[in-house]
């Protein structure tokens, strides 16, 4: 599995973070930042909850 | 095989659905909805669709894009009119009646209207329907929009006017936005953030009357400090009401307009057994602020209500597990021109204010609401990773303190 984020759409709004700090982060920059773009299958609920909530529709999983 | 059946087809309603479905259950769903066309996300309607960014489509509901997997009843343009909680009797608007196994009511909220005879042009922003009737007369190039109500809605329709490049007015009846949310300073930082951009605020001032011309469409409206505005078109943002008029004989507790309104929840959001509530019409006691009863009409609320009241609706019916008491920290985004305004918890205009990050001055800033030793809120404008974990840490403790330290590094 692997997350994409449409850097084009990202807002920063920091909702997936909430969702999944072990993998997004966004930061003093007010960038977002991937801590790792393939999470482990275990996180895929996790994943599907953050592209649900994303403000900005700019998450996305392959795989 | 009786169905679980879910009152409404928004955002909560379908979090249930959905929840069901993941919990494994595999009977029959039924979810009933008044709208004729399967609702919407409603955060893009005043903003992407409003802007002509978005084509209406794009704003569907995330878990609607699979219906097929989730294999439901959808019966649209059928309201619920009548419930019995003892039976799971529902009585529906075409006359018929469904016998549930369980039911999950999600009727949401309605726009608060102008009683009376209110001219064409003049327009509320709930639907997907209202979005786009409201972009087309955008599109015809108004020369004012009146916007009445510096809420939530009021103030991202002035913003994606402004956007648009049209005139608009934002008439607001107490005198400073937002003021049963944020205290005066703060609310005044709402309304320099419209007139920077061009828009004209007026506070403490509501509507009169609507002026019309000989074919009944709006021409302005006369303000009651006397003012005439001349504008062609209006939106009234004045507020929501919980959608529960269909439940007064039903024997469910409803709470009246001063405790915060809605159908009575335990901490389950349970109304009664098997029939739960979530979303804008459910009032709950919220277990992340001492148990104060609380009714959100907030977007991640609803959705996390309703994922709630799908897992606690397998438990009713024996067929999943206690998943306890439902408590949140509740949230909301709102953007309006450059400004990402995030607030998480519950302010109330006596909590003390400290700005802890930034200043209220740059348009960045985190301020913190202070009630006895506890932290009540933190509201985050242009801050969003700190106001996401001031809320990371709301839900983990109240403790105005440990609050504190998040700040201090």
């Amino acid at each position: 599995m692997k997350i994409n984020v449409n850097y084009d759409l990202c807002e920063a709004n920091a909702i997936c973070m909430a969702v999944a700090p072990e993998v997004f982060e966004v930061r003093d920059d007010d960038n977002l930042y991937l801590l790792t773009d393939e999470p482990a299958e275990e996180l895929r609920p996790k994943m599907e909850e953050a592209v649900r909530r994303c403000p900005k529709q700019a998450l996305e999983i392959e795989g | 095989m009786k169905p679980l059946v879910v009152v409404g087809a928004s955002l909560a309603g379908m979090s249930a659905v959905q929840s069901m479905r993941s919990g494994g259950y595999a009977g029959p769903v039924v979810v009933l909805d008044s709208s004729p066309e399967m609702p919407h996300d409603r955060p893009p309607l005043s903003k992407q669709v409003l802007a002509g960014e978005w084509d209406l489509d794009r704003a569907g509901l995330p878990m609607a894009r699979n219906m097929s997997e989730l294999d439901v009843d959808l019966r649209l343009g059928v309201s619920a009119v009548g419930l019995d909680p003892d039976s799971l009797q529902l009585s529906l608007s075409d006359g018929s009646t469904i016998s549930a196994a369980g039911i999950v009511i999600a009727t949401g909220s309605v726009p608060r209207q102008i009683p009376g005879e209110v001219p064409s042009g003049v327009f509320v922003l709930r639907t997907g329907a209202d979005s786009l009737a409201l972009r087309d007369e955008l599109d015809r190039g108004p020369e004012r929009v009146l916007v009445i109500g510096a809420g939530f809605i009021g103030a991202e329709v002035a913003a994606t006017c402004r956007g648009r490049g049209l005139e608009v007015t934002m008439v607001e009846a107490t005198e400073v936005p937002l003021q049963r949310v944020l205290p005066a300073d703060l609310g005044s930082f709402v309304a320099d953030l419209h007139r920077n951009n061009g828009v004209d605020v007026r506070l403490g001032v509501g509507l009169d009357s609507f002026l019309a011309d000989a074919s009944g469409a709006v021409r302005g409206v006369t303000l009651t400090d006397g003012c005439e505005i001349a504008a062609q078109v209006v939106l009234i943002g004045i507020g929501a009401v919980p959608e529960v008029s269909w439940l007064e004989d039903s024997g469910l507790a409803l709470l009246p307009p001063q405790e915060g309104g809605g159908i009575r929840c335990d901490e389950s959001l349970r109304a009664a057994p098997k029939v739960l509530a979530a979303g804008d019409c459910a009032s709950w006691p919220n277990g992340s602020f001492n148990g104060e009863r609380m009714r959100v009409e907030q977007w991640e609320s609803a959705l996390e209500q309703g994922t709630h009241a799908g897992k606690q609706m397998l438990f009713e019916i024996g067929a999943g597990e206690d998943p306890g008491a439902f408590s949140t920290v509740p949230w909301f985004w709102s953007d309006q021109y450059d400004a990402k305004i995030q607030m998480a918890g519950r302010a109330d205009p006596g909590d003390e204010v400290h700005v802890v990050d930034g200043s209220v001055a740059e348009g960045r800033f985190v301020a913190l609401f202070k009630r006895g030793d506890e932290c009540r809120a933190a509201l985050g404008v242009n801050r969003p990773r700190l106001a996401i974990r001031a809320r990371m840490k709301l839900a983990e403790t109240l403790a105005w303190d440990s609050m504190l330290e998040l700040f201090d590094q």
